[in-house]
């Protein structure tokens, strides 16, 4: 297992290994068998982080059956091939199965299988669970620990989540972000001596659990959202694709929502977030208003949503333009404006990227200014989707900490995430939803 | 969000088991004529024999027309509008041209869809590389290209809501719309090319654009039955022509 703080380089070696770096400037040398990576791409196979933009074809079996046709494997074995890397992932499908009808999980898996289907003596795996829901990333782990189990596979994995992981490997390598290695050896080792600093530096490490931020007292609660039998359909379904369901969000409380992949998670926090209008029922605002129907001005100040992938939502070229959109819409002074932007982007640590790009941020980086961007407005509910998603442990506790303290002020903090500790640390009520 | 998704046509029907470049051929056939024939005659007899055809692309009629009814509008429109606004001949104004402008454009429209929409998009990127003998880069390019669509379609909703998010939307300002509509384009094409990017490094990595020539797991043959549906097609096409020419002497 290869392990390092954002930034250290990590993907960027595996990259290497797998023949992919082009361009740059390179130093030193990388062999595998005493090969050139380019020469020796036959020899590794690499799975990717998101399964959904690394998937090539449109049915299961052509997936797997691409890399063997791309190798020049004779017509007659490919297909005997493919369905015996199928079947070393435990692919639960036919080779007909279409790949946009398959949870994040199986396609991991068959991306697995396509990887595994060119026989590499390497194989490399870019936090191959990253995007994936627990259910699916367990299913994902347990297919690769059967692999290496076999034993004639040389495997090197990537991953944030680490206590998850480590029984899968027999040694953990830390990169140091200038460069260089921070420790080397057998995982319980690593950790017993590096644990505290390794933890420190951003890095998901086995016991050491999210520190739980101290609860104040609870305000008195008045409901600022109060969903009634609300429901969606997607144009041309048959069913709901969440609800009818009645959920009231109050202010000075932490809400989660969670669920398997496909339960509808997204979709009731877009509903909450009043920014899809709902098939059935509908959500009411602190005022009693129908919260789809309001101008996005007026929306923003009432509720701040922020999405999974953050650069959804930069609109401008530099982070003190991000900050000082929402409320200059508000017809405050320029001046007023300015002050508040400094003032979040002190408190999120983002004062010395005032001029930057928001889009060449660190995804720590991005993270915080799309939550910024929420807070601005200075909304009474907060919604956030997947905030702790592909982040390392440092923004995470930074998170924890920043909702918390908006809890303790008495805004509604709602969010949607399969991070199990991140909600237990965080969250006074949760709701579950079933596919 | 749907409109881009491919249809699934019944894999039986004897036109959807037609190979897709002779099915692409055939259509090619009918618009040649469809571009070049006068009158209104030849468009309306080759639309009869378009629609004759659609039961065997097993395709289900309701889910095509929810699919292509803005394509219907948009040919009856400019059928309509050509007939209101057509000039005046020597025996009362010409209504025949709009009338044939709008059964042309219907009947070019229709064969293409009907080609496509019958076609799995796997098999017409196989057949594209073996019959067609186009680039693999090219033909997988077509591929990831369906594929993406319903993809981005699904990201352009999710950039209006983000916008919505932040509190920005048009009002009932048109010229706001058009600037908020370009931010959002430019967002998702940047979206597009890295996920373009990583798609090509994913083929990338499993060995495409080698050296070595690829085999094919998905041989696609053109049978006798392909020849035929051309033939009929040129049939058509002539018969259409001849019977165009004989009504306007």
């Amino acid at each position: 297992m290869l392990l390092g703080a954002s930034g250290s380089g990590k993907s960027t070696l595996l990259f290497g290994l797998a023949g992919l770096l082009e361009g740059g400037v390179s130093e030193g040398e990388l062999r595998i068998d005493g090969l050139e990576p380019r020469a020796a791409r036959d020899r590794t196979g690499i799975v990717f982080q998101d399964p959904e933009s690394s998937l090539v074809m449109a049915r299961a079996g052509d997936e797997v059956a691409f890399g063997l046709e791309n190798r020049s494997v004779p017509a007659a074995d490919i297909w005997p091939r493919v369905d015996e890397a199928l079947e070393m992932v435990g692919f639960p499908y036919g080779r007909d199965r279409p790949t946009d009808a398959l949870s994040g999980g199986e396609q991991q898996r068959l991306a697995l299988a396509a990887a595994l289907a060119l026989r590499p003596g390497l194989l490399l795996l870019d936090e191959p669970t990253a995007n994936l829901d627990p259910v699916g990333a367990r299913l994902v782990r347990d297919a690769v620990g059967r692999l290496v189990a076999g034993g004639d596979l040389t495997m090197l994995l990537v991953e944030h989540r680490v206590a998850e992981s480590v029984d899968l490997v027999d040694r953990v390598v830390v990169l140091e972000a200038g460069g260089g290695v921070i420790a080397d050896g057998p995982p319980a080792e690593v950790f017993a001596a590096r644990g505290d600093e390794l933890a420190a530096a951003g890095i998901w490490v086995p016991d050491h659990p999210l520190p739980i931020p101290p609860r104040r007292p609870p305000l008195e609660r008045a409901e600022v959202l109060t969903a009634n039998q609300v429901g969606y359909r997607f144009p041309g379904e048959g069913s709901l694709a969440v609800g009818p369901i009645d959920v009231a969000v109050r202010s000075g409380e932490a809400f989660a929502i969670i669920g398997p992949n496909g339960s509808g998670k997204t979709t009731l926090a877009l509903l909450l977030g009043g920014l899809l209008r709902p098939t059935t029922g509908g959500v009411t605002g602190p005022d009693g208003e129908p919260i789809w129907r309001l101008p996005a001005a007026q929306l923003a100040r009432t509720i701040g949503s922020v999405f999974q992938d953050p650069e959804h939502q930069f609109l401008m070229g530099s982070v003190r333009n991000e900050l000082t959109l929402t409320p200059l819409q508000k017809r405050s002074s320029t001046v007023d404006a300015l002050r508040r932007a400094m003032e979040l982007m002190e408190r999120l640590h983002l004062s010395l990227l005032a001029e930057a790009n928001p889009f060449t941020l660190s995804g720590g980086e991005k993270r915080r200014l799309s939550v910024a961007t929420a807070l601005i407005g200075q909304p009474s509910v907060l919604i956030l989707d997947e905030p702790t998603f592909g982040q390392d442990r440092r923004t995470a506790v930074e998170l924890l900490d920043l909702l918390a303290s908006q809890r303790d002020e008495g805004s509604a903090v709602c969010f949607v995430t399969h991070d199990l500790p991140f909600a237990t640390a965080l969250a006074d009520r949760t709701l579950e939803l079933a596919r | 969000m749907r409109r881009f998704t491919p249809l699934r046509p019944d894999p039986r029907a004897l036109l959807a088991r037609a190979n897709p470049v002779a099915k692409l051929l055939a259509a090619a056939i009918l618009m040649g004529v469809l571009f070049v024939a006068p009158g209104s005659i030849t468009p309306a007899v080759i639309l009869v024999a378009i629609l004759a055809g659609v039961p065997l692309t097993g395709l289900r009629v309701a889910t095509l027309l929810l699919r292509i009814w803005p394509l219907l509008v948009a040919a009856f429109t400019v059928g309509v509008l050509n007939v209101l606004l057509a000039p005046a001949g020597p025996g009362g104004p010409d209504f025949e041209a709009g009338i044939a402008l709008g059964l042309r454009l219907l009947a070019i429209a229709l064969s293409g869809v009907l080609a496509l929409a019958s076609t799995d998009p796997t098999d017409l990127a196989d057949s594209l590389q073996q019959q067609a003998r186009l680039s693999p880069r090219l033909a997988m390019g077509v591929l990831a290209a369906i594929r993406m669509l319903p993809i981005l379609a699904a990201e352009w909703q999710l950039l209006g809501m983000a916008r919505r998010a932040r509190g920005v939307d048009a009002g009932s300002s048109p010229l706001l719309a058009a600037r908020l509509a370009f931010g959002k384009l430019l967002a998702l094409l940047v979206g597009a090319v890295r996920r373009a990017t990583r798609l090509a490094l994913a083929m990338d990595a499993r060995g495409f654009g080698g050296t070595s020539g690829r085999t094919i797991a998905r041989p696609q043959r053109i049978r006798l039955a392909d020849w035929g549906l051309v033939l009929i097609a040129v049939a058509i096409g002539a018969a259409a022509f001849g019977i165009g020419s004989a009504l306007r002497v």
